[in-house]
């Protein structure tokens, strides 16, 4: 059975990630998509965390909304499309453009800080297997899969997909690197 | 195909989630079709890029919630692969991007850019 203040802090994220979703696929200007997009990703992190996996949310928001996006706010700045610099300036300067996502994220901001002391509670003894005769310890508000679980899988049975991520990245580099030199030479 | 295993039966009582399976799953699926939506309708790159994005967080939280449903690290060493699937996707879209506007296209259409010279 779901507790009932934590399922509507859960369904007042899952709803948070979809109206910032539906408004970045309907804005007109790209910064403001961008501003959206963000604070889909921050409500996507505390449904993660939510769902007992902190060490994804905190990756979500690190690389995510943090590394990602901001390749998403050099890429609007360099490509100075369409009006003047000064008019696009006001344009972002404008508080309407500013309501929508801090209103969202003044949400998630509310919600974590009420959240806060039971994400920091002691993780949870670990699973060990199936039912045995011994009763169970006080049930903790979720199970978590911390750092520890997903290191010692990460470089446990799954060594090689590491290997092979670090591969797609080394691709990633290269190519990119080989669009950016080619523009480079061209000027 | 074989039924999914059950979870764990003494985990059951260590676990009262925020949101269930099924709920995640929902919102996953409703997350995936905005993003679908997003690349159909939108016409500009830095958009469709967006909707990508939005696409592959979606596969991501499937298995996040699907780790934790089952107890098993799998899924967050999946979602730490497709992290870094988007960032690769990210970084190499955008440097295209950059090309594209660099050669003096003055719009960001994606049909306008059908064709790359090696």
């Amino acid at each position: 059975m779901h507790a009932p203040i934590p399922h509507a802090l859960g369904l007042l994220c899952a709803a948070t990630t979809l109206v910032g979703a539906m408004m970045v696929i309907t804005r007109k200007v790209v910064v403001h998509a961008v501003l959206y997009l963000v604070v889909t990703l921050l409500a996507l992190a505390v449904v993660l965390a939510l769902l007992g996996a902190p060490f994804a949310a905190a990756l979500e928001v690190i690389i995510y909304a943090g590394a990602i996006m901001v390749l998403f706010v050099f890429v609007v700045m360099m490509l100075n499309l369409g009006q003047a610099d000064s008019a696009r300036e006001s344009e972002w300067m404008r508080p309407r453009a500013w309501l929508g996502p801090a209103l969202l994220a003044a949400l998630l901001c509310a919600e974590l800080l009420y959240a806060l002391p039971s994400l920091l509670a002691p993780l949870p003894p670990p699973f060990a297997g199936p039912a045995t005769e011994t009763p169970l310890p006080p049930a903790p508000p979720l199970f978590r899969l911390g750092v520890h679980d997903v290191g010692l899988s990460l470089f446990g049975p799954y060594v090689l997909m590491v290997e092979l991520v670090s591969f797609l990245l080394l691709a990633g580099l290269v190519s990119a690197f080989h669009i950016g030199r080619r523009r480079a030479e061209e000027r | 195909m074989p039924p999914l295993p059950p979870p764990p039966v003494a985990s059951q009582a260590l676990w009262a989630p925020a949101l269930s399976f099924n709920e995640s799953l929902v919102l996953a699926a409703v997350l995936f079709c905005i993003g679908l939506a997003g690349v159909l309708a939108r016409r500009n790159l830095m958009f469709m890029l967006m909707s990508l994005d939005i696409m592959l967080n979606a596969a991501a939280l499937v298995f996040v919630a699907a780790g934790a449903r089952w107890h098993d690290a799998a899924g967050q060493v999946m979602f730490l692969m497709i992290l870094a699937l988007a960032a690769v996707e990210t970084a190499v879209g955008l440097a295209i991007i950059l090309c594209l506007h660099a050669r003096g296209r003055p719009t960001l259409d994606g049909d306008s850019n059908n064709l790359l010279q090696g």
